[in-house]
């Protein structure tokens, strides 16, 4: 880690080798796996941010799909109005230099609006603790996504459609690699010795001088920044956005990874938001087989009912998630209550 | 005098809306004023009412003639009463024995451990519950049987009250009284009340708390299940999801009310379903939803206590 | 002596219930004050109060001659008062060193996105940082343990373990709320020690609520005791040990209870 801005670019570069010599070929020859793979990559960004909150600091958010929601249309109006001025200046839609600063540049200003909606949603949620913080956030997700719903020129119920999908393997990758060293910087600093203070024991870190209030809006706005990316990248990939794909359900399914992971292991969410990505496909998959009686075809396939299963098991019996015992996750969920 | 008759009408429409709310409401609260907990998977309990008076009443259709009435007259209406109390209170029953069912097998193993993790288990709950029925009896809306005959009630003049309406706030105000009556007059709801207040003394004082505990998951499902019943004789179609969007309103009204407080979970019940009735007649009904929303952010920045509740403060 | 903490005619209400009356308490630089009463006499509630978790109802608190009050804990914490808890609350998630190493985030210069450049700004100012904790850790033979979770730690350990956090926020006053709660006679006596040794190393004023007799008029130079939420007397130990409202205050309760 003290290697630092030089491991980023390094891994960028990698992102960016891999994606100008590769992705026309996979994205042809494995069209199902290149869509699983540009999933998985959001889903990565979506869980490793809310790790930030939920994990390391320990403030249940249950509204991160609102800012994805909001990131995507941002985006998706972007790229919508001002991509064909912006190709217009750099050579046209065909010049692939173009349509890519296009994308970064619609993916920023998803972030920024992101990370903006996230001090504002922050600001005031924050001092509330425990089950009322995740009411109150999963309160500001469904307002968003309202607010979307009966807003016309953002395509209201009938939903949006963005104009290209630009999004490629580079741009996906190049931000789960931005993210998770945005995560990893500010964990292993006074930062994010701040964050896990504030999770442990609020009371005792303000006495120790720590302001706990930004530590607090400062993993929320990061993770907002990053929610906002993720819902780019998914808008340019989709190329079609509806307000119902940003539900308390999507919020719910970013939750689900992050506990899986372990709250507060980044490696450990990375990997669940593989694993959860590709499960519902492999049992789908499954279901199919000769080893599954018809019956029960239907359970495999049904997506809700797994996770809520898993999502019950797990508190009952694991509950520090799959990697929660290492780093700076340490048992929070599984120690009993002391206070 | 048209515009009294207005807001008389809009009064009783929010009335009988905000009684539905009350009636979740209440179970939430009572929930959480023994537990300290939310539980997330009280919504379900309420479609789930629903759902069990759609599969009962096939079973009593011949001998309480559901459906087959088209009035209420002086005749017929005990007897139709007493079909559809029937098919209530079974439907209550049921849901009483789920909430039990539930508190035992999936809240009661992590009473020790942080809140976090019964919230989260909670959630789980509730998706199960949804996506089990979705599964087992279809995701598209179901057709609710018709328990008492729907018209509007006679001789009150231009005000517009459905038969159904009438049926919901007379048997919200029933179930009221009786539980004020099990909360101040019986026992166990006073170690209710005890428990609310102090678990550890209640316990060194013989009370069984997991009884006790129970018996109130119990009671807050049966009123929610009385409230899906109630709603889908209103409005008869009803699908796995129909306990998302009136669970978190309860909720709402829950908080507002002062969380933990029964009185204030039904006069938040009623507050919250008269200012969606409100929203809508003054011409945004796609707010309705929104305003539930507005009202939880409002309170919970300014008076997170709620109208009636208590403060408490963390001992340092 | 220099004044460094201040209380003039401090009141704090609840509501109806008045928790503390009219309390006034100066510390003087390089002070040992020790604060006594019996239960519910309002001791932690002077401490709160001090520490910005309550704002007095009525009154001033003052530090080097600057209003405290309405500032939020982690604000005085940062003038220059530190604190320990009843019952001890430390990070459990981080080691010991991290215990430490977290408290001396408030003077962090710093921003989060030095963190991310990583620039030799940052580094030295972590590595600083890392020395100091090394330091204070071994002043108090912590340091090897400075791996272990805080949680194995014996009980004894961890009270030394949160005097030392308090202590890398570099206050000028320290305030100890029981630390002496649940020690055994060998460690209040390793305590009162450890107490006299901080005073005096680090140069600093120290407050110290207790129940514990012996290890309070065995440290402090000045007691100030609380019935009730007001001050019934004020002195050094051998004037309080014969003021007879203290020794009523204390064992006043006993002698109803035997003429009945």
């Amino acid at each position: 880690m003290s290697r630092g801005p030089l491991s980023l670019i390094l891994a960028l570069a990698v992102c960016l080798v891999v994606s100008l010599f590769g992705e026309n070929f996979i994205a042809s020859k494995f069209a199902y796996y290149y869509d699983i793979l540009i999933t998985i990559g959001i889903n990565i960004i979506l869980a490793t941010s809310l790790n930030l909150v939920n994990g390391y600091t320990g403030q249940f958010s249950l509204g991160h799909a609102g800012f994805m929601a909001i990131g995507a249309y941002a985006s998706a109006s972007w790229s919508n109005h001002l991509d064909p001025i912006i190709l217009g200046m750099l050579g046209g839609p065909g010049n692939p230099l173009a349509t890519n600063i296009g994308l970064f540049v619609s993916m920023l200003f998803a972030g920024i609006l992101a990370a903006i909606a996230g001090f504002g949603v922050g600001v005031p949620s924050l001092r509330l603790k425990g089950d009322y913080l995740a009411i109150v956030t999963l309160g500001f997700g469904e307002i968003i996504r309202v607010a979307i719903l009966n807003t016309d020129f953002l395509g209201a119920s009938r939903g949006l459609s963005v104009i290209g999908s630009y999004t490629n393997l580079f741009w996906t990758y190049g931000s789960v690699v931005l993210c998770i060293y945005v995560v990893l910087g500010l964990v292993h600093s006074t930062y994010g010795r701040g964050f896990v203070t504030v999770r442990d024991d609020e009371v005792a870190a303000e006495a120790m001088g720590i302001n706990t209030t930004k530590y607090k809006v400062l993993a929320f706005v990061v993770a907002s920044f990053f929610a906002g990316i993720a819902g780019a990248l998914y808008a340019h990939f989709k190329a079609f956005i509806t307000p119902e794909g940003f539900n308390f359900f999507r919020s719910v399914d970013v939750v689900v990874i992050v506990i899986l992971g372990g709250m507060g292991s980044t490696v450990g969410v990375t990997v669940a938001a593989v694993l959860l990505t590709i499960l519902p496909e492999a049992l789908r998959a499954l279901a199919h087989t000769q080893f599954v009686p018809p019956a029960y075809q239907g359970l495999l396939e049904n997506r809700l009912i797994l996770y809520s299963l898993l999502l019950i098991v797990l508190m009952l019996t694991r509950p520090q998630g799959l990697f929660g015992d290492r780093g700076a996750s340490r048992k929070r969920l599984s120690r009993s209550r002391g206070d | 005098m048209d515009r009294l008759i207005e807001i008389l009408q809009q009064l009783v429409n929010g009335v009988s809306l905000g009684s539905i709310y009350a009636l979740i409401a209440l179970g939430y609260t009572m929930v959480y004023g023994v537990l300290r907990f939310i539980n997330f998977a009280h919504g379900d309990i309420y479609m789930l009412g629903a759902y069990a008076g759609y599969l009962l009443a096939p079973l009593f259709a011949h001998i309480f003639k559901f459906g087959e009435f088209d009035t209420f007259t002086p005749e017929n209406t005990l007897f139709i009463l007493a079909g559809a109390g029937l098919i209530m209170i079974l439907s209550m029953a049921i849901c009483a024995v789920i909430g039990v069912l539930i508190e035992r097998i999936a809240y009661r193993p992590l009473r020790e451990r942080p809140r976090l993790n019964v919230l989260i288990t909670a959630i789980g709950v509730s998706l199960f519950l949804q996506n089990m029925t979705q599964y087992r009896l279809g995701a598209n809306p179901k057709a609710f049987p018709q328990l008492i005959p729907v018209h509007v009630v006679e001789g009150l003049g231009n005000l517009t009250v459905l038969t159904s309406q009438l049926a919901i706030i007379i048997s919200t105000v029933i179930l009221l009284i009786v539980l004020r009556f099990i909360v101040m007059k019986t026992k166990i709801g006073l170690a209710m009340r005890a428990l609310s207040l102090n678990p550890t003394a209640c316990s060194i004082m013989g009370v069984n708390n997991d009884v006790v505990i129970s018996f109130t998951f119990a009671l807050g499902s049966a009123l929610a299940a009385a409230a899906g019943i109630l709603v889908s004789m209103d409005s008869p179609s009803i699908n796995p999801l129909m306990g998302n969007l009136p669970g978190i309103k309860a909720f709402v009204a829950a908080v507002l009310g002062g969380i933990g407080n029964i009185s204030g979970a039904a006069l938040g019940g009623l507050i919250i379903g008269i200012l969606e009735t409100l929203v809508i007649a003054i011409g945004f009904p796609q707010w309705r939803d929104g305003i539930a929303f507005a009202v939880l952010i409002v309170i919970l920045l300014f008076k997170p206590t709620g109208i009636l509740g208590r403060v408490e403060r963390e001992k340092v | 002596m220099d004044s460094l903490l201040k209380l003039h005619d401090c009141t704090i209400r609840f509501g109806g219930l008045t928790a503390v009356a009219s309390f006034s308490m100066e510390i003087c630089k390089r002070e040992l004050v020790g604060l006594i009463g019996p239960n519910g006499a309002g001791k932690t509630t002077v401490f709160n109060m001090v520490t910005g978790v309550y704002r007095p109802t009525e009154g001033d608190v003052f530090l080097a001659g600057e209003r405290l009050n309405g500032l939020k804990p982690y604000a005085i914490t940062g003038k220059g008062i530190a604190r320990t808890f009843q019952n001890i609350r430390l990070f459990n998630s981080l080691t010991v060193f991290d215990n430490v190493r977290a408290a001396f985030n408030l003077h962090v210069k710093h921003g989060p996105s030095h963190a991310l450049t990583r620039g030799k700004a940052f580094l030295k100012e972590e590595s600083d940082i890392e020395k100091r904790t090394l330091e204070l850790l071994k002043i108090f033979n912590l340091d090897r343990l400075r791996e272990a979770m805080c949680k194995s730690l014996p009980y004894g350990d961890q009270r030394r373990l949160e005097i030392v956090r308090a202590l890398a926020t570099q206050p000028k006053l320290l305030l100890l709320d029981e630390p002496a709660a649940g020690m055994t006679p060998t460690e209040k006596s390793n305590l009162m020690r450890l107490i006299e040794f901080v005073q005096e190393t680090f140069d600093i004023s120290v407050l110290l609520v207790e129940h514990d007799m012996r290890v309070v008029m065995g440290i402090c130079k000045r007691i100030y005791v609380l019935d009730h939420g007001v001050k019934i007397a004020e002195g050094p130990p051998e004037k309080i040990r014969k003021d007879p409202k203290v020794i009523e205050a204390y064992l006043g309760e006993t002698e109803v209870e035997d003429k009945r």
